[in-house]
């Protein structure tokens, strides 16, 4: 067997049926070896293993050709016309390996910290995992809906098994909303697929589709995404399922299924329905930009860490979306082609930074079981290793040159001003509002007097907790520094999909 | 006519011969080996299966002067009855032994049940589809009461009959009806009547029609006729509720197919709305009532209700594709109700109903292996992917699209949500709760051999659901 030829299931199943075995192996073997026992180290071999293997997305993928690579195609459902459809172009693969950088770090962030069911609670995540990357890599309609939808089933289990004291409510709420959004994302397929007889996404972007049926389409698919990134004003999930979700819960979630928004617009709705984009593209940078602004000013008023990164999240996915819906309010290729790279620059970036800050608020609460900012301060006595850490996270939340949050946001405030001044003026905002709320959560949990006795006796990162920070920090100043190879790889694939969504579908 | 065309008719007889034998031996069993009627009932099943089987029509073959039909149809919705009936008898064994009811009594009524389905299902006049309903009906209300000392089951079983005897009677009304219009009970020969006589198309068959509709509702128990259903899901013992819930609805299937697409298939246009209206109203008033109730059997009846909402809503469309998706999704959601039910007897033990919600708190702690199953069940009720139910919602969305009602998908799949929110309190229940009863699970080793392959039969028809939807395809064209 050629395993080359199925380099993309190896990433899917691999970690599926690593959490397979996991659910087998048990508790039983929780304790035991110095090592944390059988079942954490099997999930960390499994999690480490799909991200080696998916190193080779990287070294074996062409920069130059928009062309989908890494291609499987079988039939899978033949009566239906249904194919396991896999491939990644420039704009998937580096999602792909944004999730299996993530996932393993996530694994190693709860080695010890999980007591309740750790078996399951890996499983939950290598699960996830596989279904994120089938999410990523499907080219089939169909199967991109399997994954999309199965994959809520472990992020329900995780809130709701190891969430904090209101967790049923955020799951169900979690669940609902995004299900809510989801199937009406499967009526459309649905209806394309009675369309053109076939759930093959090229075979979606070739066919003419009436304005009618594209302004319906869309809106369709916008409930899904929207939701999930997510936009204003369907976000209000967001901040519930952060603050009760485990640490690993809010790190994947933050950093992985926020992006599968974004990445639903750029592979089915600006493709699918250009027509029906365009209609929208007005109402969609009104929506980004309250996101920026309003959702910013809410950040700045919360008391609670997760919640005001969580807020953060929903402010910086804004310039994603702001990013992707500025093509048609530019003149010319390049400023588009800006705004949606740097959308996607900041998809990744976010990911990481997002991801570092919940392990950050994660190493805090473990020690004093609080996420109030109230209830720290001066953090920087008794932990300085930790306080260097989150500071650099801050700061690049807040955007600082240098780092990967620079990166993403100048590039979508630069093409916004190619579009209109007050675009710019209001995305630019955020540099302000971002660096307020962050750096004045960062002055009253680090700086200053130590707060109280918890605070006094807190020990410095362990080993695991400075690997897995460590690991983050720099790659969240490479991506700043040296941002090239990421731009390189995605940017013939966006050309592509600029001039693909050039042309009318009518 | 040779007599050899009789032989289509074979499992009928096959069954009908093999109750008669075990009524006669269960006399000789006393109430410790009871066991043994058990072991002759599933031997029976596995004779008329074998005779099934055997007997695979090719193409239609119509006998007893008309009133007989026997086609893959049948051939398909016989065989999974029959198996729905042996799974229904392997979980009801334990309980009933726990709980001093096991009676031979049972399985006897549950195979009379059976024929009365199986001659439903092959009915090709309206007189056999009512001597085969009756059949179904009264070993139905016997079963429900089968406990005599519990008031619960004696009034459900009171209501049922009622009930179903109005039902009947509205269903035996509006088939006199027809019969004055068209003068014929034969499907085929109703069909062409009103094919050939355009005149016939019009208020007093219509009148026969409403009446019909009214009995294929209440077999159904679709919306405004689903009274009921949650009662008698509710009131009758556990394993009786999984015989109701499972097979039956197959048969009701067969009814509405029979009599709405092969007789009246003329009327397409007039019976289309009424179904419309019935189906809409099920999935909401079932999707909806559902999140009140505490009861999982109240629960999971309601949720009956919803998904027959999507059975009727794809036979509304009126297109072969329709039927089969109809036909797909209900075989899909017997899959999914017999493996629930299942759960529930796993749960319950001498003297104890697992019937509250409550009592599935904490199963993930109790069995982790049934906890999944049942997640697996309740996600495929659902609808979510990969398991099977999903495909089944996929179909029948498909079909209603195809007819480009847009705003009934709508309305289904936000239907889907709601109900979403009931099946996740079931996970929520078993993963997020901490147990509130700690007792070992009882069962025996083939119960849950066939349980947790009832459970994974979800996922697995889900991977490869092409070769059913095929197969339904196939025997509906």
């Amino acid at each position: 067997m050629d395993f080359s030829q199925h380099f993309l299931s190896i990433l899917i199943w691999l970690p599926v049926f690593g959490g397979i075995a996991l659910l087998a192996i048990g508790d039983r073997h929780a304790e035991g070896s110095g090592w944390g026992g059988t079942m954490r180290v099997t999930a960390l071999i499994v999690s480490a293993l799909t991200f080696l293997i998916s190193l080779k997305l990287y070294a074996g993928f062409r920069n130059s050709i928009a062309v989908m690579q890494f291609v499987e195609r079988v039939e899978w459902i033949p009566s239906l016309n249904v194919f396991y459809y896999l491939g990644v172009d420039g704009i998937s693969a580096p999602l792909i390996l944004l999730t299996t950088f993530i996932t393993p770090l996530v694994v190693i962030a709860a080695w010890d910290t999980i007591k309740v069911r750790p078996a399951q609670y890996f499983a939950a995540f290598l699960i996830l995992e596989g279904l994120m990357i089938g999410v990523f890599s499907a080219l089939d309609g169909l199967l991109f809906y399997v994954f999309w939808e199965a994959m809520l089933v472990p992020m329900f289990l995780i809130i709701g098994v190891w969430g904090g004291a209101r967790r049923v409510y955020a799951t169900l709420k979690f669940f609902l909303y995004t299900f809510l959004g989801s199937v009406l994302m499967l009526v459309a397929f649905i209806y394309l697929y009675r369309l053109t007889g076939s759930f093959d996404l090229f075979v979606f972007m070739e066919v003419p589709i009436g304005m009618t049926a594209q302004k319906l389409i869309f809106i369709a698919f916008l409930l899904a995404f929207a939701v999930k990134v997510p936009m204003w004003p369907v976000h209000t999930w967001l901040p519930d399922a952060h603050v009760e979700a485990p640490t690993g819960g809010s790190v994947i979630l933050a950093a992985i299924m926020l992006k599968m928004g974004g990445y639903g617009f750029l592979r089915l709705s600006l493709p699918i329905v250009p027509d029906g984009s365009a209609y929208f593209s007005g109402m969609m940078i009104a929506l980004s930009l309250i996101a920026i602004v309003y959702i910013s000013f809410v950040a700045l008023m919360q008391q609670d860490m997760k919640k005001l990164i969580a807020y953060s999240s929903i402010a910086h996915m804004g310039f994603v979306t702001l990013g992707f819906f500025l093509f048609w309010w530019i003149q010319g290729d390049s400023g588009a082609v800006l705004g949606m790279s740097g959308g996607m620059v900041q998809m990744i970036s976010h990911g990481l930074i997002s991801g570092a800050l919940f392990l950050c608020v994660g190493v805090l609460y473990d020690r004093v079981h609080s996420r109030q900012i109230a209830d720290y301060g001066g953090v920087a006595n008794t932990m300085p290793v930790f306080a260097a850490f989150m500071v650099l996270f801050a700061m690049a939340n807040a955007g600082l040159p240098g780092t990967s949050g620079f990166v993403g946001e100048f590039m979508v405030i630069i093409a916004s001003f190619k579009a209109n001044f007050w675009f710019a003026f209001l995305a630019a905002t955020i540099l302000v509002l971002g660096a307020a709320y962050t750096l004045w959560m960062i002055k009253r949990v680090i700086y200053g007097d130590v707060a109280n006795e918890k605070v006094s006796v807190l020990k410095d990162l362990n080993r695991r907790e400075f690997i897995v920070l460590g690991v983050l920090a720099v790659s969240v100043l490479l991506i700043g520094l040296w941002p090239a190879p990421l731009v390189d790889m995605m940017n013939a694939t966006i050309e592509h999909l600029i001039e693909r969504i050039g042309h009318s579908k009518l | 006519m040779n007599w050899m065309t009789y032989i289509a008719a074979l499992p009928e007889m096959t069954i009908l011969a093999l109750i008669c034998v075990v009524l006669v031996a269960d006399l000789f069993v006393d109430d410790e080996h009871r066991v043994v009627t058990f072991w002759m009932s599933m031997a029976a099943l596995g004779i008329t299966l074998w005779s099934l089987l055997a007997t695979a029509p090719d193409a239609r073959i119509v006998i007893f002067s008309g009133s007989y039909v026997s086609d893959p149809l049948s051939q398909v919705l016989k065989i999974a009855a029959t198996g729905f009936v042996a799974i229904s008898f392997l979980y009801a064994r334990d309980y009933l032994r726990a709980n001093d009811i096991h009676k031979g009594e049972y399985y006897v009524l549950g195979m009379i049940g059976l024929l009365g389905m199986m001659i439903m299902i092959s009915a090709n006049s309206m007189l056999t589809m009512y001597l085969g309903m009756e059949t179904l009906a009264l070993s139905q209300y016997t079963l429900v009461a089968i406990d005599r000392n519990n008031v619960t089951s004696a009034e459900s079983a009171m209501k049922y009959f009622v009930l179903g005897a109005i039902a009947s009677g509205a269903l035996l009304y509006g088939i006199s009806w027809i019969y004055g219009v068209t003068g014929s009970l034969e499907f085929d020969r109703i069909a062409a009547a009103i094919a050939l006589d355009p005149q016939l198309n019009s208020l007093p068959l219509w009148f026969g029609l409403a009446f019909v509709i009214v009995g294929i509702g209440f077999k159904f128990g679709a919306v405004p006729f689903h009274m009921w259903l949650p009662d008698v899901y509710h009131g009758a013992r556990t394993p009786v509720t999984l015989y109701i819930a499972s097979a039956p609805k197959l048969a009701a299937l067969a009814l509405t197919l029979r009599i709405l697409v092969d007789a009246l298939g003329g009327l397409h246009d007039v019976w289309a709305d009424m179904i419309m209206v019935i189906a809409v109203l099920s999935l909401l008033v079932g999707n909806i009532v559902a999140i009140a109730q505490t009861n999982i059997k109240r629960m999971l009846a309601y949720s009956t209700i919803a998904h027959v909402g999507f059975i009727l809503l794809a036979i509304f469309c009126g297109t072969d594709e329709g039927n089969a998706a109809a036909l797909f999704y209900t075989l899909t959601y017997v899959v999914a109700a017999a493996g629930s039910f299942g759960i529930i007897i796993l749960l319950s033990r001498r003297g104890y109903e697992a019937e509250n919600l409550a009592d599935f708190k904490g199963l993930n702690a109790r069995s982790p292996w049934f906890a999944l199953m049942m997640m697996f069940l309740m996600l495929s009720l659902t609808g979510i992917p990969p398991f099977i139910g999903f495909f089944g919602k996929l179909n029948v969305i498909g079909v209603v699209l195809d007819g480009n009602y847009v705003g009934l998908a709508v309305l289904m799949v936000v239907a889907s949500v709601i109900g979403a929110y009931y099946y996740l309190r079931v996970i929520w229940y078993m993963y997020f709760e901490e147990a509130e009863d700690q007792a070992v699970l009882q069962s025996s080793a083939d119960t849950r051999l066939v349980l947790s392959l009832n459970g994974v039969a979800v996922l697995a028809l889900g991977i490869m659901p092409g070769w059913l939807w095929v197969l339904c395809l196939q025997v509906i064209g």
